[in-house]
């Protein structure tokens, strides 16, 4: 019933949110604001965590990799696959969920909870739009950026640590990385992310602006949307992967 | 002018606002006073259309607000300033960025227009020089009265105003309550303030209705309150023991 009501209510949400902006400039300024906001503050994390789980693959599969039948270049090309289909594009989404998610929800939530969504009504402005509108924007077109730089360092990461610690010479890991690519792999790494990004800043933003309550409230909502926007992601990963890869 | 006719809203199967009547007069400060959740803030809300209403009508100047269609209504709300209880200063934004926003949002003025209206607005609430300071920098106090700058900003012609002085000082208190007298005859502004202070039902109580258990239990202004028969009303205004005794001394000369 109430999972009923939670649809119900967030779709409502979202047809508000894409409906008439008021002034297409003041929007703009947002969208520029809330992709540093959601981006750039994200970078540091985003790459360190890229390069690290990079380097672990690549020593990992090196180290699995024993049997003589096995090419040398396996390793780059098992560090490039895991990186490119399924690392970066929905762990990092899910570490994503959890900085962005929770960063928007408590953002909006304290809005709501010090009247300051009422004072944007009560002048006439549509607040699901003027808010959400732009986190959501912003989230989608700065998240595959933020991937791409995760997809390279992740992969700089395998050979930088592949090398120092000799799991693989630098020619063989140069070579698996480029062997056999299939570039549509990249469409479907890329449609996931952007409905991952839709999923994060839709779904913490409708926590957020649904709080009711006080600080204790804004928490609540700040880890109702980590937990579900997880669960979405985790669940739309299977539905994309069954769509695009069978 | 505002005049409600009554108006009812129900949470649930609660009852909160009452069949509701009253008529808010332009260039006077006009007062909600009552227990709290006795449906004040309620009334506001339906008044504003923050929250929808069961069944009566809200008109200003005789337009029926809840029936507009959407384009009307945005006409409205954009000659309402809403003053919050806490303020509701954007927090993201200056004191500056928040007085302006209106303005940004609603008016095709020119960016020197723009800063000479927010600074005759904060010079109006006595924070000029104040510009660049976030809420977060701002006392109890301030934060009221750059709420109240932002309030007037795209010059409204009704003024709402939620428990203006609660958490402040009796000083600050009554300059809040002289300057949103003076900036509503002003600007001959039609303003409904919300209080349980007494000092300010009289001082600054021009017209004053008394709301108990979401009903209108009792309509007048500041004088009126001092010689009521109102049994709740003198339970609530002369609660304290000293205001009893001023109670008493007013009645006794009469
Ligand atoms: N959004 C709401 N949902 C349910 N009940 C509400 C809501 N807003 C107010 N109430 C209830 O209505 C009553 C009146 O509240 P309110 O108008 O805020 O009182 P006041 O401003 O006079 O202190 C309170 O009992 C409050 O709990
Ligand atoms: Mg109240």
């Amino acid at each position: 019933m109430t999972l009923f009501f939670h649809f119900g209510r967030y779709f409502l949400l979202i047809k508000r949110t894409f409906s008439k902006p008021e002034k297409l400039s003041v929007y703009w300024r947002q969208i520029v604001h809330e992709i540093n906001n959601i981006g750039i503050t994200s970078l540091p994390i985003i790459a360190i965590i890229s390069f690290f789980m990079g380097g672990v693959i690549t020593i990992q599969a090196a180290f699995g990799f024993t049997s003589p039948i096995v090419p040398l270049y396996a390793v780059g090309f098992t560090t490039r696959e895991s990186m490119l289909l399924e690392f970066c594009p929905t762990i990092m989404s899910l570490i994503l969920a959890g900085k962005i998610g929770s960063n928007i929800a408590s953002e909006i939530g304290a809005m709501r909870i010090t009247e300051q969504i009422d004072a944007l009504e009560i002048m006439g402005i549509n607040s699901a739009g003027y808010l959400i509108l732009p986190k959501v924007a912003g989230g989608i077109l700065i998240l595959p950026f933020l991937i791409a730089i995760s997809m390279f360092l992740g992969i700089y990461g395998g050979y930088v640590m592949g090398i120092a610690t000799h799991a693989c010479t630098s020619y063989e890991y140069i070579f698996g990385i480029q062997a056999f690519f299939e570039p549509w792999k990249l469409w479907y790494s890329f449609t996931k992310v952007i409905v991952f990004a839709f999923i994060i800043t839709s779904v913490a933003s409708y926590f957020g602006y649904f709080t009711q309550g006080g600080a204790l409230e804004v928490g609540r909502s700040s880890t109702n949307a980590v937990v579900y926007s997880s669960i979405l992601i985790l669940i739309f990963n299977f539905l994309l992967t069954q769509l695009f890869l069978t | 002018m505002i005049e409600i006719r009554n108006i009812s809203k129900s949470f649930g199967d609660r009852l909160v606002v009452n069949d509701v009547s009253f008529t808010f007069e332009q260039g006077k400060t006009n007062l909600i006073i009552g227990e709290s959740g006795s449906g004040k803030t309620t009334i506001l809300k339906l008044m504003v259309g923050l929250h929808s209403i069961d069944s009566g009508e809200v008109l200003y100047d005789g337009k029926n607000f809840p029936k507009l269609p959407e384009k009307e209504k945005q006409e409205v709300r954009q000659d309402i300033g809403m003053l919050f209880q806490g303020g509701a200063l954007f927090d993201s934004l200056t004191v500056e960025e928040n007085v302006r926003f209106p303005l940004d949002m609603f008016t095709a003025m020119s960016r020197e227009e723009k800063n000479e209206r927010v600074n005759f607005c904060l010079s109006r609430v006595q924070l000029e020089g104040r510009n660049n300071l976030y809420p977060g920098e701002l006392s109890g106090g301030m934060k009221k009265r750059a709420a109240l700058a932002r309030a007037i900003a795209n010059n409204p012609k009704y003024l709402f105003c939620d428990e203006p002085n609660s958490g402040l000082d009796p000083k600050t208190s009554i300059v809040i309550d002289q300057l949103i007298k003076q900036i509503t005859e002003e600007l001959n502004m039609t303003t409904i303030v919300i209080t349980h202070d007494m000092n300010s039902v009289i001082e600054i109580g021009q017209k004053i209705m008394y709301i108990y258990k979401g009903k209108n239990w009792w309509a007048g202004n500041s004088k009126g309150i001092l010689k009521t028969d109102n049994k709740e009303l003198i339970d609530f205004v002369f609660a304290s023991g000293f205001m009893k005794e001023i109670y008493d001394a007013v009645k006794n000369k009469d």
